[in-house]
């Protein structure tokens, strides 16, 4: 009897997390890069306190943005590095629950990295203003249209020569909405903005993150065929 | 197909008059701009790539969604010549629009809306010519190809009203005139003939590039071909 | 259980494989030969849903690729000669996964007989990333056993192996195969074919070229027979 697609889906995100949680490399290379990323914007940009409340929401995305594409890159190439891709297309799943499952799986480690570099950034610059459920949910939902288009991507790019290297560049000119509207609307939260100030680009990213799901959902089909 | 078709060899002749005509109506029709002068007449010019340029990228979306409906390769064909054209005019509004932006706003580059959507659907541009380079099986490559220039073709509107929650400077000309945008100014009918066919011109200029580069791609498939039998 | 007919598959402007015709009846065992390059492995790709035909009919296990894919996955077991295995589960949370997968459910005690059968039982808590290459492919063949595929294709098993684990893979494949499964492998290893197949089909420019079973092989010598198809 062939799985459900919310059994193979979990099977998935199951499996992923539990080989991350024995290797913790992918988690160990985020988290030290989001790390240094943030020493660097440090002297970078001399980040004193008046600077900082005007800076904070785009050194946060950019450092997630980046190292974003190292886990992408990673939880990719697992899959394609001993054939395990093709063990999944063989499965008898559809196809697009193995997009979720990844994708998931690659939404929780960029939210674990998230969970950890905040509280880092607040220790580190007497920022505690990101610590409000509003500035989060921007967080999350920022998080979830860049994974969502990132797993596409990358699953693109590891069937090509340059691989690893080809993701950023193809990912960030198209994912340029969701970082743009997640340091605006964070941004406008951090610096108490009106409400206004902070819906328009949140709205922007929610219809951002509704099409690119759709889309990523019907594309993944074609990347995986041969 | 290696004859090179009759209607083509009309339409290049057809573009060079009609550019030419754009030329001389840009130059020398239109009335001079009292405020910014001279140096506004590379506007016609400028909105006329800009367009052609804008058209380049929706159709190789539209190109995009029927090679996966139907895999004909002469859809790819058709998306890539409109990538390839679609980026070299962006490139040449850019420059133009720099040209104008100096005395106008000067400088040569400010992050207004539609500038940077320019800049990002450059960037696009340049993605999908590295994503093509790295794949072998041509099938592959248009497949991706597709998909990536759908996805930039989504991304860019959003991209643009993005960038609008920031304030933009740049003239609304055509519409609605915003009071706010730097050197803004009302069209006489001169002015506004002259765009018209600068408009014209370059969507013709555009159709005989696309058609061009269709034609080539297909002549390169051929000789491809041809090689392929040679060797085995 | 494995009805091909006039199957060509072409990458770009390339053949790889050529009308090909193939049949197969249960309970057979078929030792796909040929050189490399013959396309061998994208023939196996095909039947096993991984790779769509570009025309031509294929039929395996009563369902047609690819428009029931789901279906003949479900009764299929494919080894390549990449493991498909995480380095960083262990042997029995590898099989856990793919037995979730393929939807069994109480699959702890398929677990356990699979990982006996393979002689990896003892081992059945260790990471995937200390196995062998020997081993790695064991558990690979388990893998593929684990949900009673019908029908069971082999992709170049004996790669990479020694002496000692070529011989355990031998005995292991006997063992799978006596199950009145039916099995297809490629295999350059002549020896090693001979003494596991029931058939013997050779693949060679994107055809089957000549096919025998092994009772009409004069004196069961499989070497003169690949060479004249090849010379043919």
């Amino acid at each position: 009897m062939n799985p459900s697609f919310l059994k193979a889906t979990l099977a998935i995100i199951h499996k992923d997390l539990a080989a991350e949680f024995r290797s913790r490399e992918l988690l160990t290379a985020m988290l030290s890069f989001s790390v240094l990323v943030i020493l660097i914007f440090n002297f970078a940009l001399d980040l004193n306190p008046d600077v900082r409340q005007t800076v904070t929401a785009g050194v946060l995305w950019t450092t997630f943005a980046f190292a974003g594409t190292l886990g992408l890159n990673r939880s990719m190439a697992v899959e394609k590095d001993r054939g395990c891709m093709d063990g999944l297309l063989l499965a008898p799943v559809d196809r697009s629950a193995i997009f979720f499952g990844k994708a998931i799986s690659n939404l929780a480690f960029m939210l674990i990295v998230e969970a950890i570099v905040l509280p880092l950034y607040a220790f580190f610059y007497n920022e505690t203003r990101i610590f409000q459920w509003e500035f989060i949910a921007v967080l999350l939902l920022g998080s979830i249209g860049y994974i969502a288009v990132g797993t596409l991507l990358s699953a693109m790019t590891i069937q090509t020569r340059t691989r690893e290297i080809l993701l950023p560049i193809l990912l960030f000119p198209v994912v340029v909405p969701v970082l743009i509207a997640s340091v605006l609307a964070s941004g406008a939260i951090i610096n108490d903005m009106t409400l206004p100030q902070i819906m328009s680009p949140l709205n922007l990213l929610i219809v951002y993150d509704v099409i690119f799901i759709a889309v990523s959902f019907m594309f993944f089909d074609f990347i995986v065929e041969e | 197909m290696q004859q090179k078709p009759t209607l083509l060899t009309i339409l290049d002749v057809l573009s060079i008059i009609v550019i030419g005509y754009a030329t001389y109506s840009a130059l020398f029709i239109a009335p001079t701009e009292l405020v910014m002068g001279e140096v506004q007449r590379v506007f016609y010019f400028h909105v006329g790539t800009g367009w052609v340029a804008l058209l380049g990228f929706i159709i190789a979306s539209i190109a995009g969604i029927l090679y996966l409906i139907n895999k004909k390769m002469i859809w790819d064909r058709f998306g890539f010549a409109a990538v390839e054209v679609s980026c070299m005019f962006f490139i040449i509004t850019i420059i133009l629009g720099s040209v104008w932006a100096r005395p106008a706003w000067n400088t040569w580059w400010t992050w207004d809306v539609r500038l940077t959507t320019a800049a990002i659907t450059e960037l696009i541009f340049i993605a999908y010519f590295m994503l093509r380079a790295g794949i072998e099986d041509p099938e592959k490559r248009a497949r991706f190809g597709a998909i990536y220039t759908i996805l930039g073709g989504l991304s860019a509107p959003i991209t643009f009203m993005v960038i609008r929650l920031f304030r933009s400077i740049h003239p609304v000309v055509v519409g609605n005139p915003s009071a706010e945008a730097q050197g803004g100014f009302d069209m006489s009918v001169d002015m506004r003939n002259t765009l018209f066919i600068a408009l014209i011109a370059f969507t013709i200029l555009f159709i005989d590039f696309i058609w061009h580069r269709v034609r080539l791609g297909a002549l390169q498939e051929k000789v491809e071909e041809l090689k392929l039998e040679k060797i085995s | 259980m494995i009805s091909v007919t006039k199957l060509t598959k072409r990458f770009g402007l390339k053949t790889i494989l050529r009308n090909l015709d193939f049949q197969v009846a249960r309970g057979e065992f078929v030792a796909l030969l040929g050189p490399n390059g013959a396309g061998k492995t994208t023939f196996l790709r095909i039947l096993s849903s991984l790779s769509k035909p570009s025309y031509g009919t294929v039929k395996v296990a009563g369902h047609s690729l690819p428009n029931e894919s789901a279906k003949v996955r479900a009764k299929l077991g494919v080894v390549s000669h990449l493991p498909l295995l995480y380095p960083d589960l262990t042997a029995e949370e590898n099989l856990q996964f793919y037995a979730r997968m393929y939807g069994l459910t109480h699959y702890a005690s398929r677990i356990t007989d699979v990982l006996q059968l393979i002689g990896l039982e003892p081992r059945r808590k260790d990471l995937v990333r200390t196995f062998s290459r020997g081993m790695q492919q064991r558990l690979s063949i388990g893998r593929a056993i684990l949900h009673q595929p019908e029908i069971i294709l082999f992709d170049e098993p004996y790669t990479g192996l020694d002496q000692d684990a070529s011989s355990m893979l031998d005995d292991l494949l006997r063992s799978i195969a006596s199950h009145g499964r039916t099995v297809v492998m490629t295999s350059h290893d002549l020896i090693r074919a001979e003494s596991l197949a029931t058939r013997f089909d050779v693949l060679s420019r994107g055809m089957i070229t000549a096919s025998i079973n092994k009772n009409d092989l004069r004196q069961n010598n499989v070497l003169d027979f690949y060479k004249q198809a090849l010379e043919s």
